[in-house]
């Protein structure tokens, strides 16, 4: 069943003349016959839940927005920057009407008269190719004055970020998007209430946001009987790491995850195994092979202690340790810290200095003892979920992985002093922290 | 990496850990204002397009990043001149779009060579080897106009380990490939064309199949 990927490579799907022919913006005209509360009735009714990571129903988010005459805000985030996540890129690139209809939906059902789309800086083609169809688009008349001769109007602007994870996070995104640095900012007040400009906002993932048109086209009980109660609809999901076929898949919720890695994607090179594998992208807990046969949706991940984040499956076979696993993750939460808050700033950067103490053949194993605790202290007390996007799965990995780790610490100890006794005219090595 | 290899911490300045704390600073000096348009020329076609930027905005402030974008186009890269036109056309402080343009990875306040190529060694690309991939083409640019970085995930996956040249995606990248990319961007040539991602067909196997059942013709 593929609903986002449809014929996706289509050539010219890109431009609204075969977009059109292929039955778009047919959910849009639909929509707008329809009142603003029966569209999001339609929403609520299909059990969408929201595609960039956290999974909140999306009908349920939208209902949050006060009604009444003032300026809201449509941000769609397309900042897609968590490690192993490539979903958006693709629909952007080569279906980017079918977000543009999404929305145009969007702004209809909460009645929003100005929407943005924060697309990140790196994906300097597809933001290329999206302004090109929101041009087609405006002159077509499905973006900008009386859409679709409704007497509904919006406006949509096209903005290019500059390279930083946290402003995927929604509101390290409004402050960037606002011109500050992309601090995050605490919650309440939730950005449905005050966030862009101190305007209620709805803000969505691509994924979430090109969802609808066929949700309206089909109807929200149509929709809900795809996937499993509680996780409805389909999925695009990014393979990557250790599998033959690195790529997206639209699959339906619920499926096992096995069929995903080894049915779509190949499975690991002969010959190797799955060590660990992140079901949500590199902020999810780790889990193992024992756990390849649970069935891919949002509650039964979360049952196992992880999460269906966004749908970024990262296998890692055997051929590497979890060490250097960690040590990469470890080294990119510290750099996309943005600094705002103690333990997401400090915490990230200890953690790395545990590491690399790891690595220089300093550390013993109560190392960990201390790792794991740092973890514990972090989770839940920064302002964001960057804090714990680290300390998530370095935790399951401390919690999974102990007896690989405290191998490493003793061969890193070992090879440490050999090469002490071995360059006897380097000064020695402290056996204190650097 | 295994543990057997000798793991060196990276230190800066006076054995720190952080970088740029002893940088000089004046204290004398007083805080930059708003630049005076009568003392900052800006390029016509700058100016335009960070007017252009600020209208399409609610708040002139939005407008930040892709004034800085343009900036760093025109003058390669974010000088305290080009800090200073920007701040000029957008009524800001220069100290205001400094703490932006600081905040951000795609820009650069200090001088830089004309191409970039960012090689993605974050988790996935590691696995397929980036790290080997990168010091091959720090190699291969050595004494180029070529600015290679370490950049974190770029959203190709499934090409790891990967690239941004100047902006285009090509992957799966050997070793062998740095010295092609090289010698493409120094003749001007598109990067590495049958690499590149733009050309790459979906992985999944069921996008040729039957439409969903929705009718075809518009109402």
């Amino acid at each position: 069943m593929k609903i986002l990927f449809d014929r996706i490579d289509e050539p010219g799907l890109n431009t609204l003349a075969v977009y059109e022919r292929r039955g778009g913006y047919q959910g849009l005209r639909k929509a707008l016959a329809l009142a603003p509360e029966q569209v999001l009735e339609e929403i609520s009714k299909s059990g969408l839940r929201g595609r960039g990571g956290a999974g909140f129903p999306t009908g349920r988010k939208a209902s949050f927005l006060p009604k009444g005459n003032m300026s809201k805000y449509l941000v769609c985030n397309a900042d897609e920057s968590e490690p192993g996540t490539f979903k958006d890129r693709e629909i952007m690139q080569k279906n980017p009407h079918l977000l543009i209809e999404g929305i145009a939906i969007a702004t209809w059902a909460a009645q929003i008269n100005r929407a943005f789309i924060y697309i990140r800086g790196e994906y300097g083609l597809q933001a290329d190719i999206l302004e090109a169809a929101i041009a087609e688009a405006e002159r077509a008349g499905y973006v900008g004055e009386n859409v679709c001769g409704s007497g509904h109007s919006f406006s949509l602007v096209l903005h290019r970020g500059a390279g930083a994870y946290i402003c995927g996070e929604e509101t390290g995104l409004l402050d960037s998007l606002e011109g500050k640095r992309g601090n995050p900012r605490l919650k309440p007040p939730f950005p449905a209430i005050e966030g862009l400009y101190g305007g209620p906002t709805l803000i969505n993932n691509v994924e979430t946001l090109a969802t609808l048109p066929y949700v309206i086209r089909v109807g929200g009980e149509q929709y809900a009987k795809l996937g499993v109660p509680n996780s409805s609809g389909t999925k695009v999901v990014s393979v990557s790491g250790d599998v033959r076929r690195p790529g997206n898949y639209e699959i339906e919720l619920g499926i096992p995850s096995r069929e995903i890695i080894y049915g779509l994607a190949g499975g690991p090179p002969e010959g190797r195994e799955v060590k660990l594998w992140f079901p949500g992208g590199s902020s999810a807990p780790v889990l193992r092979r024992e756990d390849l046969d649970l069935p891919y949706d949002f509650d039964t991940l979360a049952k196992a202690g992880s999460m269906l984040g966004s749908g970024a499956i990262i296998v890692v076979d055997d051929s590497h340790t979890v060490l250097e696993v960690m040590h990469k993750l470890v080294k990119f939460y510290a750099h996309e810290s943005c600094g705002k808050c103690v333990p997401c700033r400090e915490g990230t950067r200890w953690t790395l200095r545990m590491v690399e103490r790891i690595l220089s053949g300093l550390a013993t194993p109560m190392d960990l003892e201390i790792m794991a605790s740092v973890q514990d202290e972090i989770i839940g007390n920064c302002l964001c979920v960057l804090g714990d996007a680290m300390a998530m799965p370095v935790g399951s990995m401390i919690a999974k992985f102990r007896s690989e780790l405290e191998a490493e610490i003793e061969a890193a100890r070992a090879s440490a002093e050999f090469e002490q006794l071995r360059s006897a005219d380097e000064p020695p090595l402290a056996l204190t922290a650097p | 990496m295994s543990a057997t290899r000798r793991f060196v911490v990276p230190r800066f300045g006076h054995g720190s850990r952080v970088p740029g704390w002893d940088e000089a600073v004046s204290l004398d000096k007083p805080p930059a204002e708003i630049p005076d348009p009568a003392l900052t020329p800006v390029p016509e076609q700058l100016r335009a397009e960070i007017e252009a930027a600020m209208a399409r905005y609610p708040d002139r402030h939005s407008a930040a990043i892709p004034a800085l974008h343009a900036a760093q186009r025109v003058h390669g890269y974010l000088s305290h001149e080009a800090i200073a036109q920007v701040a000029c056309v957008m009524r800001v402080t220069p100290a205001y779009l400094t703490s932006v343009a600081t905040f951000y990875d795609m820009f650069s306040t200090t001088p830089k060579p004309t191409h970039d190529v960012f090689v993605c060694t974050n988790i996935t690309c590691s696995l397929r080897g980036a790290d080997r991939f990168f010091e091959a083409m720090r190699r291969a640019a050595d004494g180029e106009d070529i600015a290679v970085r370490s950049f974190e995930c770029l959203g190709a996956c499934d090409i790891a380990p990967m690239a941004s040249v100047d902006g285009t995606y090509v992957g799966p990248l050997s070793d062998e490939d740095a010295e092609q990319i090289v010698a493409d961007i120094k003749a001007g040539r598109s990067v590495l064309e049958h690499k590149q991602l733009r050309y790459r067909r979906c992985a999944d196997p069921g996008v040729g199949q039957e439409p969903t059942g929705l009718k075809e013709q518009p109402k």
